[in-house]
């Protein structure tokens, strides 16, 4: 039968690439000369799996480029090898190497077997050199059997098999090993049962039989040999070639177990030459990352635990149905309060459910951090620089789809960190701060959001610096009205940066609005505040899970739609002073100090029949969107509440202003608005409504 | 049918090995490492057991040894996943108990033709 | 479903045609009756009040929740530039699945009224000559007479294949400028 591997090679990736985690933590966790028993084991553990499982499913590159690792692991969790910082770093680019091949070979794609070659090279230095005392093991050799047989046609073997008194008790079974005799061909056996003892002292665990067993077949001596292969310290064993049905030797010359020794291969001599551990320059990139599929897109591992909670929370609904299925069934007013109970029962399981399920997909914000000890490793000795990484909260569970997607821009904001923020060493201690910079990357639940920050205890953000570039790029017109904090939020504009150089890190004047924009599609907000020469902050928030949103109901005219809470700053009843109108048609209204747009609901949408056209007859909702803010000019205000998001593009595509819709408790559907595209929306409509600031 | 324990902290060999011997018509059950093996094998009987060596919390070998301290497993088959590069590994695994053992990396049919062997 | 699968599809579809051997679900609208592949009408609905798509097209109603997935509405007469009728409960929509730009989708569409449905092996399918509606002529995939009535055979495909939504344009940002080194 042939069993098709590709159906396991998806786990085999999974468990590989969590493998290569666990032994690129260790690995940066290990210190020079301490070897720590278990971190290295486990770290072996994790080379030695991917090894095996990708030879038995066919990644031979792979296999080979692990193997070399392994051994080195090896001899140090032996004790043969001193951990040293070289062999470290070294067994680190190796980790990237091997998840460079893992990926290609996940993808489909060719593998980078020169660099794979090089960094396996890399190892074997270190294998060879530095004058600790390697044994090479080399292949056991079988010592040759002493009787000789004389040249002739060789017809069959004769087997003398004796197996020691214990065979038995390592589960060996002599009746197998002659049945597996037998199928290479005729036997002929004669057993001897003298060694059997009187029933009085009889061992039932023991055995005292043995055999000659005479085979007719002209086989490879090889191949019986291989029958007796487990038990060869098990028993007394003599192979004797028969020649045209005559014995070789009269006497039955029975060598005690046929040995294999073990060749102790001279100790590799070669001088310690002096291996240069050059980082590989990675000369040819594997194949395009177009080809690669997005990381963590199909499966998701989930505690047994929530499953097994799960299902009882499914039962007990299943319980409050059935009741109420047999309270409709003969249901007259006496018996409306068992259905209010049942009612409300319902609601509850409802929630405990939905909650429950919404936990399934959530896990632990360390999956996100984990890359950055690496990073910040990497990336300061890169630039000579001095800093320590605090994850604070790594425990905190966020959704799946927030963990994949808030990577990237956590590595933007991080790298900007080291690049801009923290300062050379010698600035700090002049400045009279520690050596060693610290980045903080903390993570936390508040009211229903998650929370990341990332402080830094830098030289902050330089104020006039980000307003003269602003102005220079034309990204403002004037700064002079500009608190602080806004000065420091002109960084997210387009096309800025003030990076003295581009470095190859950061500072490439596209990043910081990218990494806003990120963020405002997973439905969250980014601030930003410093101070100078003390450090940076960056907040970022998020929502919980992003299949269910808060929101506010509002409607215009006959529709009704849902604002996302997020997003909302205040609803406020604007007062005939506080409304503007310019050029005639764009409207505007003054909150505290700004000026903000004013967006017709109606307008916009084309509703008919809306409660109100006066402003100041309706509702303001202010709210904040890409970072900018501007009212909707609504009829009323309804509720609030959680609300399941369901999509539009799956059925009919997408509509300009909305997200996504919702389905209200009546079974209509209302849309959710996007408040950046409902505003960029306006703008189109009516580009009288988005005059700058004066 | 026999029923085989197959133990192996990796989850895609457990998956390979476990379909391999269903699809022959064995029972399997799966342990992730010796500390869950020890403890299904406690309370199931099993006529073979297929071990990897190098797993967390107790490796193969130690296993194989605490499992012949039990009266069942007294004469099982207990055979061990081994790689070439470790001769060593058999003696020690031999010295523990050990029937036999089957050389990594293998393929089904190797697997399953060594389990005929041994269970017939 | 993929490029083939669908090509497959449809070219079974089209195969059915010739042969004969499929089954339509006809309609009437504006006194013309029309035929749809019966494998591709998902169910018959009555008219429901829809919520509005803001900036929409004319023939485009609204959305409706079909059992918690949101199902858009296209008004037929609309669509085909003729006259509007007014929505009573006896107003039929007909939930049919489509594909488009290689997406499965399901849409619901207005019509007057529902009648039999006919097998392809009782009708005479020829191809059509120009129906001198462009909206409705891109969309027949024959002509067929049964019983002396004429009905317009429509590929639902084609039905509504102008594009009235932006693309499909929500895929990952890819930021090179944040990707790792």
């Amino acid at each position: 039968m042939s069993i098709d591997m590709a159906q396991f090679h998806q786990v085999f990736f999974e468990e590989s690439f969590e493998g290569l985690d666990i032994m690129e933590t260790g690995l940066l966790h290990m210190q020079p000369g301490a070897a720590d028993s278990e971190e290295i084991n486990s770290i072996f553990r994790a080379a030695h799996s991917i090894k095996g499982g990708a030879g038995t499913f066919g990644f031979m590159e792979v296999s080979n480029f692990t193997h070399v690792m392994e051994t080195l692991l090896d001899e140090m969790r032996d004790g043969r090898r001193t951990v040293t910082s070289e062999a470290i770093d070294a067994l680190l680019q190796s980790v990237d190497v091997l998840r460079d091949l893992l990926t290609a070979s996940q993808d489909g794609n060719d593998l980078d077997t020169d660099r794979a070659a090089a960094q396996k090279a890399v190892l074997e230095a270190i294998l060879a050199g530095d004058g600790t005392a390697a044994e090479a093991v080399a292949d056991a050799t079988e010592s040759l059997d002493s009787t000789a047989a004389p040249l002739q046609q060789i017809t069959g073997w004769k087997i003398v098999f004796r197996p020691h008194q214990n065979i038995l008790r390592t589960g060996n079974d002599p009746y197998r090993i002659i049945r597996e005799l037998s199928e290479l061909g005729e036997i002929r056996s004669h057993c001897d049962t003298s060694l059997l003892p009187d029933l009085a002292v009889f061992e039932e665990e023991d055995f005292y039989l043995s055999w000659e067993i005479f085979l007719d077949t002209p086989v490879d001596k090889q191949q019986i040999s291989d029958i007796f292969d487990w038990v060869e310290d098990e028993c007394d064993l003599a192979i004797i070639p028969l020649v045209g049905e005559v014995e070789v030797s009269e006497e039955e010359a029975i060598t005690p177990a046929v040995t294999e020794t073990a060749a102790v291969a001279e100790t590799a001599a070669t001088e310690p030459a002096k291996a240069t551990v050059t980082p590989v320059a990675a000369a040819k990139k594997p194949a395009a990352s177009a080809g690669s599929k997005s990381k963590g897109g199909g499966s998701i591992r989930v505690d047994t635990e929530k499953i097994d909670s799960l299902i009882n929370m499914v039962g007990e609904l299943v319980i409050t149905q059935s009741m109420l299925g047999m309270l409709g069934e003969d249901f007259d007013m006496s018996r409306v309060e068992k259905l209010n109970e049942g009612l409300s029962q319902l609601e509850r399981h409802t929630r405990e459910l939905q909650e429950s399920v919404m936990q399934i997909r959530m896990l632990p914000i360390s999956f996100t951090f984990s890359r950055f000890p690496r990073l910040v490793h990497d990336l300061s000795s890169k630039m000579g620089k001095k800093i320590e990484l605090q994850m604070i909260g790594e425990e905190t569970e966020v959704d799946k789809t927030v963990i994949e997607k808030i990577g990237d821009p956590l590595v933007h904001l991080v790298r900007n960190s080291l690049d801009h923020g923290i300062e050379m060493p010698a600035d700090r201690v002049a400045a009279g701060k520690p050596e060693t910079g610290t980045i903080q990357l903390i993570a936390s639940h508040k009211g229903g959001n998650i929370v990341i920050e990332i402080h830094d205890d830098g030289k902050g953000l330089d104020k006039n610096k980000i307003l003269s570039k602003a102005l220079e790029k034309g990204v403002i017109a004037d700064g002079s009205n500009m608190s602080d904090k806004q000065i420091y939020e002109l960084i997210f504009e387009p096309g800025f940066s003030t990076a003295d150089q581009i470095s190859d890190v950061s500072g490439r004047g596209v990043g910081m609005d990218v990494v806003r924009r990120n963020i405002y599609e997973l439905g969250g907000s980014i601030e930003i505040d410093s101070r100078p020469g003390q450090g940076s902050a960056i907040i970022i928030r998020l929502p919980l899970t992003l299949a269910i949103l808060d929101g506010q109901s509002i409607r215009v005219g006959e529709e009704t739609y849902i604002v996302p809470l997020v997003s909302i700053i205040e609803s406020i009843q604007a007062k005939p002073e506080m409304v503007n109108m310019v050029a005639g048609k764009g409207e505007t209204f003054k909150l505290r100090d700004e000026y903000l747009p004013v967006i017709r609901m109606h307008d916009v949408f084309g509703i008919e029949n809306p409660r109100f056209t006066r402003v100041t007859d309706g509702l303001l909702v202010v709210v904040e969107g890409d970072g900018g803010k501007c009212g909707l000019f609504v009829d009323e205000l309804l509720g609030q509440h959680q609300v399941v998001i369901k999509s539009l593009e799956t059925n009919y595509g997408k509509v300009e202003g909305a997200s996504g819709a919702t389905i209200l408790g009546d079974g209509s559907v209302a849309l959710i608005l996007d408040i950046p595209d409902l505003m960029r929306l306006s703008r189109k409509m009516i580009p009288e409504h988005f005059l700058k600031s004066a | 049918m026999a029923t085989i324990l197959a133990v192996d902290d990796s989850a895609s060999m457990r998956q390979m090995v476990s379909f391999t011997l269903k699809g022959a018509g064995y029972d399997v059950v799966e342990a992730v490492d010796g500390v869950d093996a020890l403890s299904k094998a406690q309370s199931g009987a099993f006529n073979l057991v297929i071990t990897d060596v190098n797993m967390p919390n107790m490796d193969g070998i130690t296993l194989i040894a605490e499992l012949r301290k039990l009266p069942a497993f007294k004469f099982t088959p207990l055979l061990m996943l081994t790689t070439e590069s470790a001769p060593e590994k058999k003696q020690a695994g031999k010295a523990a108990g050990a029937t036999g053992w089957i050389v990594k990396p293998f393929n089904p049919d190797q697997l399953l033709a060594t389990i005929k062997k041994v269970l017939g | 479903m993929s490029e083939n699968a669908i090509e497959k599809d449809k070219v079974a579809t089209e195969a059915h045609l010739e042969e004969g051997g499929n089954q339509y679900l006809t309609f009437n609208l504006a006194d013309e009756d029309y035929g749809i592949d019966i494998l591709r009408v998902q169910e018959i609905r009555g008219w429901e009040e829809s919520t509005r798509l803001p900036n929409a097209p004319e023939y485009v109603r609204g959305v409706v929740n079909i059992r918690g997935t949101i199902v858009p509405v296209y008004d037929l007469r609309l669509k085909f530039n003729l006259e509007f009728k007014p929505y009573t409960q006896n107003t039929v929509v007909i939930v049919i699945k489509v594909y488009s730009r290689g997406q499965a989708k399901s849409i619901g569409i207005i019509v007057d009224a529902v009648s039999d449905v006919l097998h392809g092996a009782h009708i005479d399918v020829t191809r059509s000559p120009d129906f001198g509606n462009e909206n409705i002529t891109k969309a027949i995939s024959g002509l067929a007479t049964f019983e002396n009535k004429m009905v317009v055979l429509l590929d639902v495909d084609r039905l509504l294949m102008e594009p009235e939504d932006s693309a499909s344009n929500d895929s990952d940002n890819d930021d090179e400028e944040v990707a790792d080194e």
